[in-house]
């Protein structure tokens, strides 16, 4: 199996395998923000399983939003980038190999401590089911939009902040129909719909996202 | 007669003409919009059920429509820009942003002045008010990302791509937003709701329509040129501008 | 055979160079020269494609090169002022995955023979990161020991480099004009690389 976007999934896996401590901060974060909310609002279990759907989407939201601006930085600044921008291959199976490892790394590890955290939030066991459901499948939407504007503002000041002004309102629709998807749990309805319009999400941004984001590494490379 | 279009797309050439045509949109923009507000709040009969509030909607509404017109518009020029690398293109829809965010702005405003005496609530969310904030975030991005590099066709070209994914996004947006309206609040609250159009009404809305949409290209003609300005201030042709000016 | 026709290049608003144009045929070596700040860096990624001209185009056997952009980039090598290395990878790992990136499959011996050929084969293991500055764009340029591709476009591989690596790359390259490859060099320093032809491009603000 010598395909290169396997070999660029491999490195950026033993990468962050190396790096491990840059996992962990995604994960802390996610963590943090989530446990944030109890302490501001109160430990009442009724509010806080009326908001769980939101709280933990938002904090799953910001937590891959952080660590995007980790995604093309490092191989920018020391010019493996360019190599890749040069090499023989199709830069958006590339860019797509990168983007499955970033979810993986950053993205996976969330989705399985999520249930964790909905029991901190009083969550009833079926809700939890949904909750992992709809965050294995709208995640990895989450991922390939944010490697658009991770792509967009490389080496530029303030790409930090400038991320997330560009992409969190495109992560609107995956949160409400994620956090839709758990609510309607929550209430005895079935969230086959709204995983059904995640999984559509999640799909668009597959066939979409890679092109763009390969689009905006050249642009961001020139 | 062919119109050599080319010949207009350079800035050099499309400089003169803009100015030309600015003050003829600004008159264009000034009579359509004295005789629309004289419809709206002279001719429109009041509301039976909300009085005289409801002639908001006459900014409001055209003000809505501009939005998403220009955010269309711009996606459009700077989509154009990115394929036939033209630099005037990517500069109109630098251009356009600004005013784009300022109608979505005033179209905020506006729905919330409305919402007041309507709803008791100065903000309520519905699903069109939360579009459009939605997309004032789209536009601020826009220029955001803009004017934080420094490069010119950088910007240019990073700006075009990313009002382009915007503009897939636009209507995934709105339905994801229309969607989670009717689960979480039925249609007890809604603009659309608005009070049975008239004639007059309609032809009311109609006129501030093109009256903003004639102020719009007169404020992007004008915007374009001092882009032009700025972008080529070491070409001949702006330096012997600036002498003649003198 | 690579032909360069009236290339311009603008940055920000500063025009770098225009109506740059040469040919450059099997066996050629071609120097890029110029003052610091004179576009030479610019050039060589616009010969990657790394950059788009603002006016003038590159063609690779007749056909621009955005024609059939994979097929100039397996004839294309280029190592720029970056190294284009991982720290947190070993000087092998990094061989490997460049080579295999470009399409070779490289195994472990002739990695490290290329690593013995410029000298730093006690380095194979460690990873990039604790090495010196020289030792990295040893390193990076291990690949020319490993790569089949005709075209050689290098930004100042000699700096950073003690006077014994220097004759080593010199003889490389000597070999790849031998065998009929060509190469596009910028660099500072006066060294002996013999070619079938050798040209000299000189850019001026």
């Amino acid at each position: 199996m010598n395909e290169a976007w396997i070999i660029v999934l491999k490195r950026d896996l033993l990468l962050a395998f190396r790096r491990r401590s840059d996992v962990a901060t995604t994960l802390f974060f996610f963590l943090i923000v989530s446990s944030l909310f109890p302490l501001g609002i109160g430990p009442e279990a009724a509010v806080l399983s009326s908001i769980a759907p939101g709280v933990l989407w938002v904090a799953a939201l910001l937590a891959g939003m952080i660590s995007l601006t980790r995604l093309f930085a490092a191989d920018f600044a020391d010019g493996s980038l360019e190599q890749m921008l040069i090499a023989p291959q199709p830069l958006a199976l590339l860019v797509l190999a990168k983007i499955l490892a970033h979810w993986i790394v950053c993205g996976l590890p969330v989705v399985l401590l999520a249930p964790l955290i909905g029991l901190q939030y009083a969550l009833p066991n079926e809700s939890l089911l949904v909750l992992v459901w709809s965050l294995l499948l709208g995640t990895p939407a989450l991922s390939l939009i944010g490697a658009i504007g991770a792509a967009l503002t490389l080496g530029v000041r303030g790409s930090g902040l400038l991320v997330a002004l560009l992409v969190l309102p495109l992560y609107i629709p995956v949160l409400i129909f994620g956090a839709g998807a758990v609510a309607a749990s929550q209430h005895g309805m079935s969230a086959q719909a709204h995983l059904s319009l995640l999984a559509a999400c999640s799909i668009l941004a597959l066939v979409l996202a890679p092109l763009a984001t390969a689009a905006a590494l050249r642009i961001s490379v020139e | 007669m062919k119109i050599n279009w080319f010949k207009y797309s350079s800035p050099q050439t499309f400089y003169p003409l803009a100015g030309k045509m600015i003050p003829w949109f600004a008159w264009l923009a000034t009579i359509l919009a004295i005789a629309g507000l004289y419809i709206s709040f002279v001719i429109a009969p009041t509301d039976f059920q909300q009085g005289e509030a409801y002639r908001i909607i006459f900014v409001h509404v055209p003000a809505a429509w501009m939005s998403m017109v220009i955010y269309i518009v711009m996606a459009a020029w700077a989509g154009l820009g990115l394929a036939l690398n033209a630099r005037l293109s990517a500069m109109m829809a630098q251009a356009l942003a600004p005013t784009g965010a300022i109608f979505t702005l005033l179209a905020l405003v506006t729905g919330s002045l409305w919402g007041k005496p309507m709803w008791g609530a100065w903000w309520v969310w519905d699903a069109r008010l939360t579009s459009e904030l939605i997309l004032l975030f789209l536009y601020l991005g826009f220029i955001a990302l803009q004017s934080s590099i420094d490069d010119p066709r950088r910007a240019d070209r990073a700006g075009a791509l990313l009002a382009l994914v915007g503009v897939v996004n636009v209507p995934i947006i709105y339905f994801s937003v229309k969607w989670w309206n009717t689960l979480h609040q039925g249609s007890s609250i809604n603009m659309g709701a608005a009070p049975k159009m008239a004639a007059t009404m309609l032809l009311g809305m109609l006129l501030m329509a093109l009256a903003f949409w004639m102020y719009t290209v007169a404020v992007g003609l004008m915007r374009v040129r001092c882009i032009m300005l700025e972008r080529e201030r070491s070409a001949d042709w702006v330096k012997a501008l600036s002498l003649g000016a003198k | 055979m690579l032909t360069a026709q009236g290339l311009a290049c603008l940055r920000g608003d500063r025009l770098l160079f225009k109506n740059v144009a040469f040919e450059l045929s099997a066996g050629g070596l071609m120097y890029v020269l110029g003052e610091n700040g004179s576009g030479k860096s610019s050039l060589l990624r616009l010969l990657c494609g790394l950059l788009t001209p603002e006016e003038g185009a590159v063609f690779w056997n007749g056909q621009a090169i955005g024609q059939d952009a994979e097929l100039y980039q397996t004839d294309l090598t280029y190592i720029g002022h970056l190294n284009g290395l991982k720290d947190d990878l070993t000087a092998l790992e990094n061989l490997q995955f460049g080579a295999r990136l470009a399409g070779n499959v490289v195994d472990n011996v002739a990695a490290l023979k290329a690593l013995t050929a410029i000298g730093v084969a006690r380095c194979a293991n460690l990873p990039v990161g604790v090495l010196s500055q020289g030792q990295k764009r040893r390193v990076a340029l291990a690949r020319l020991w490993l790569t089949r591709s005709k075209l050689w476009i290098l930004d100042e591989p000699f700096a950073a480099l003690d006077t014994a690596s220097v004759e080593v790359l010199a003889a490389q390259l000597s070999a790849h004009m031998v065998n009929g490859g060509m190469t596009i060099i910028t660099t500072h320093q006066d060294v002996a690389i013999q070619a079938q032809s050798t040209q000299t491009l000189r850019l001026s603000a």
